[in-house]
């Protein structure tokens, strides 16, 4: 990873509700298979600024760009066929729950390329295993664990072979050792497919472990205000509200 | 170097097909070289190939030359899966360093967690004395859930009346209007059109009589008695009862349920209580209003079509409809008013916790209040007869 290229770059990118600007002037680039992490407070925009990334709530001005075709920018056509290069893993998963977790991998599949059933089922089988659920292909999304219902999501995310993942809180609702796994996951899949992953999260464990890069979005002054390497932006940002977010609250809490 | 595996020209129709060869100058490994594009819109070839190539040479191990491919995605994945599982399970070697990088490691990854034991579910033929077994005894607690659940509604509506019952009261005002006001002009269509049905079929036959005069003895004996009752209540079991099951199962879902239950609060008083008190005293109204709104129907037919005086109609309409009919009919309003409650707040209660839970339940609560409805009116129909009413 020598050489970076620019995977998704935002310029000027601001993003409303009607007359309410949740983010605006948003500039950042990511890299081609970097894990670029949106941080900031409760409510200050992160899911929102992911849902203009990712095709699902178009900006009030600025651009995005995934490579170097302008998502909101171009035909129909091309966004749709964007959109099998984006996987999205949500927050709940959002699994479809009348289909078993085999059918909810092997729905994309089915629908974008001309595979046997049988090749579906092996496709989905592996996709599955990929996140440690090899066996569970015929249960529920209701029969199984939050955490299982996360990998699962990430395996349907995977389905189509994107080249952008994005994570919606990776760790909400996991306890420390399942988030752990799950950022391990992150990592072991951005080394084995060189995907391009942007996950949305304050959960400062995870930021340390798998961002390479970050910007912190601020819910005050509604743009961001501070990116780069996390680690680094621990010990050198000046900004208050950025070191007391990477610090906790600049409390040195062991409890 | 890394191949590009999602390269953007992948569907394009250029792009280099999946190429599969072997090598056997080493008599106890075949090299499988792979050259070309292995996406999932290439057709790839059968893991059979490379099984043959095995049994005529007798290698012992298998490894890759991939240095060929182009392009790669998880139809590479898949081709590798099947060949790597073959061998395997045949206790030949395979040698994974010639696979892409990324490959090696998916599949390496796909391999770290084992499949948990007993957890992969076995699709096992049911005999049919199994499942007339299940189903019994199924159909036995689910009666035993009605009766719980019937049980527990009687308790809260008793302590309703002895004003221990704890709900808010703009609930019930909230329901009141929901199922009254609210519902007016469905229930006013419906019964003014099937009021107009009644008298139309009735009048093609009366005609050929000269008893035209009758269609006002028809249509409102039907209505008053049994029919205005019973298509409110349809209209209620699909408009309210329904409503009741998506409302409860939603907060089912959203543990919304548990929360009362945990606070001490009762989801039968607080939640059940105001609905089926709502709804029954609807009923009653809604049913005299279509019995007015049938009867209307009726009426439009008799003097629009068959010329009968509008005071000949009426008169005739309270000689032939007694009082009786009307009680009646509004006590089977009731009757129905309870039973739709009771279903659709029972599949409420019932729902699971998925989303399509939510709508099993609303389906269930429709059907269920239907078939009491159907079921209450062949009781009362059979009673009164017996009875002389």
């Amino acid at each position: 990873m020598s050489q970076k290229t620019p995977a998704i770059t935002t310029k000027n990118l601001e993003i409303a509700y009607g007359d309410f600007v949740i983010q605006r002037d948003l500039n950042f680039t990511v890299n081609r298979g970097e894990i670029f992490v949106l941080m900031g407070g409760s409510g200050c925009g992160k899911t929102t600024v992911m849902r203009c990334l990712t095709g699902l709530k178009a900006p009030e001005k600025g651009q995005v760009f995934l490579g170097n075709i302008s998502l909101w920018e171009a035909e129909q056509a091309t966004r749709d066929q964007m959109a099998h290069n984006i996987g999205i893993v949500y927050q709940s998963g959002a699994l479809w729950s009348s289909m078993t977790l085999a059918e909810n991998v092997g729905l994309p599949l089915g629908e974008f390329y001309d595979l046997t059933p049988q090749e579906i089922r092996e496709l989905s089988s592996l996709k599955l295993a990929l996140v440690g659920l090899s066996g569970f292909e015929d249960y529920y999304p209701s029969e199984i664990s939050g955490g299982m219902r996360k990998r699962a999501g990430v395996a349907r995310a995977l389905a189509l072979d994107p080249q952008f993942l994005f994570f919606d809180e990776p760790s909400a609702g996991l306890d420390p050792v399942t988030s752990s796994l799950l950022d391990d996951l992150i990592l072991e899949l951005r080394d084995s497919l060189g995907t391009t992953m942007v996950l949305v999260t304050h959960e400062l464990p995870s930021i340390f472990s798998v961002a390479d890069n970050c910007v912190y979005l601020d819910g005050d002054t509604h743009t961001m205000i501070a990116g780069g390497d996390p680690k680094r932006l621990k010990t050198d940002c000046d900004d208050p509200k950025v070191h007391a977010f990477l610090t906790r609250g600049g409390k040195n809490r062991t409890g | 170097m890394k191949p590009h595996r999602h390269a953007n020209n992948k569907t394009e129709s250029g792009s280099q097909p999946c190429e599969i060869s072997f090598d056997r100058s080493d008599e106890k490994k075949l090299l499988i070289n792979l050259a070309g594009s292995w996406t999932l819109k290439c057709k790839r070839p059968s893991a059979d190939v490379v099984k043959k190539e095995i049994t005529a040479g007798g290698a012992t191990g298998i490894a890759f030359n991939t240095t060929g491919i182009t392009e790669w995605d998880s139809g590479l994945l898949i081709f590798l899966g099947r060949v790597i599982g073959l061998f395997l399970k045949n206790g030949i070697t395979v040698d994974k360093t010639g696979l892409p990088n990324g490959a090696g490691k998916l599949m390496d990854l796909a391999a770290a967690v084992p499949e948990k034991k007993g957890a992969r579910k076995k699709s096992q033929k049911e005999s049919f004395l199994f499942r007339v077994g299940s189903e019994s005894v199924a159909f036995v607690r689910s009666s035993g859930d009605v009766l719980t659940f019937v049980g527990e509604a009687s308790t809260a509506f008793i302590k309703f009346l002895t004003g221990k019952a704890r709900f808010r009261r703009s609930d019930l005002t909230r329901i009141i209007q929901d199922c009254g006001i609210e519902a007016l002009p469905i229930v006013s269509l419906i019964s003014l059109l099937v009021g107009l049905i009644l008298a139309f079929v009735g009048a093609v036959q009366l005609t050929m009589f000269g008893a035209e005069i009758y269609v006002a003895n028809l249509v409102g004996i039907a209505m008053v008695r049994v029919m205005a009752a019973v298509m409110t209540g349809i209209i209620m079991a699909g408009r309210t009862g329904a409503a009741f099951a998506a409302q409860l199962g939603t907060m089912q879902v959203n543990e919304e349920i548990d929360a009362f239950k945990t606070m001490g609060i009762s989801p039968m008083e607080f939640l059940v209580l105001p609905r089926i008190l709502g709804l029954t005293l609807m009923m009653p109204l809604l049913c005299l209003y279509a019995d007015l709104m049938g009867i209307l129907g009726g009426f439009i037919v008799g003097v629009g079509m068959l010329d009968l005086n509008m005071v000949e109609y009426y008169n005739q309409t309270k000689a032939a409809v007694p009082l009786s009919n009307l009680w009646i009919g509004l006590f089977q309003s009731i009757v129905f008013g309870i039973l739709i409650a009771v279903a659709g707040c029972l599949r409420g209660m019932q729902c699971g916790r998925s989303a399509s839970a939510v709508g099993d339940a609303t389906t269930s609560a429709v059907v269920t209040g239907i078939i009491s409805i159907i079921v209450a009116t062949a009781v009362i129909t059979v009673i009164t007869n017996v009875l002389g009413i």
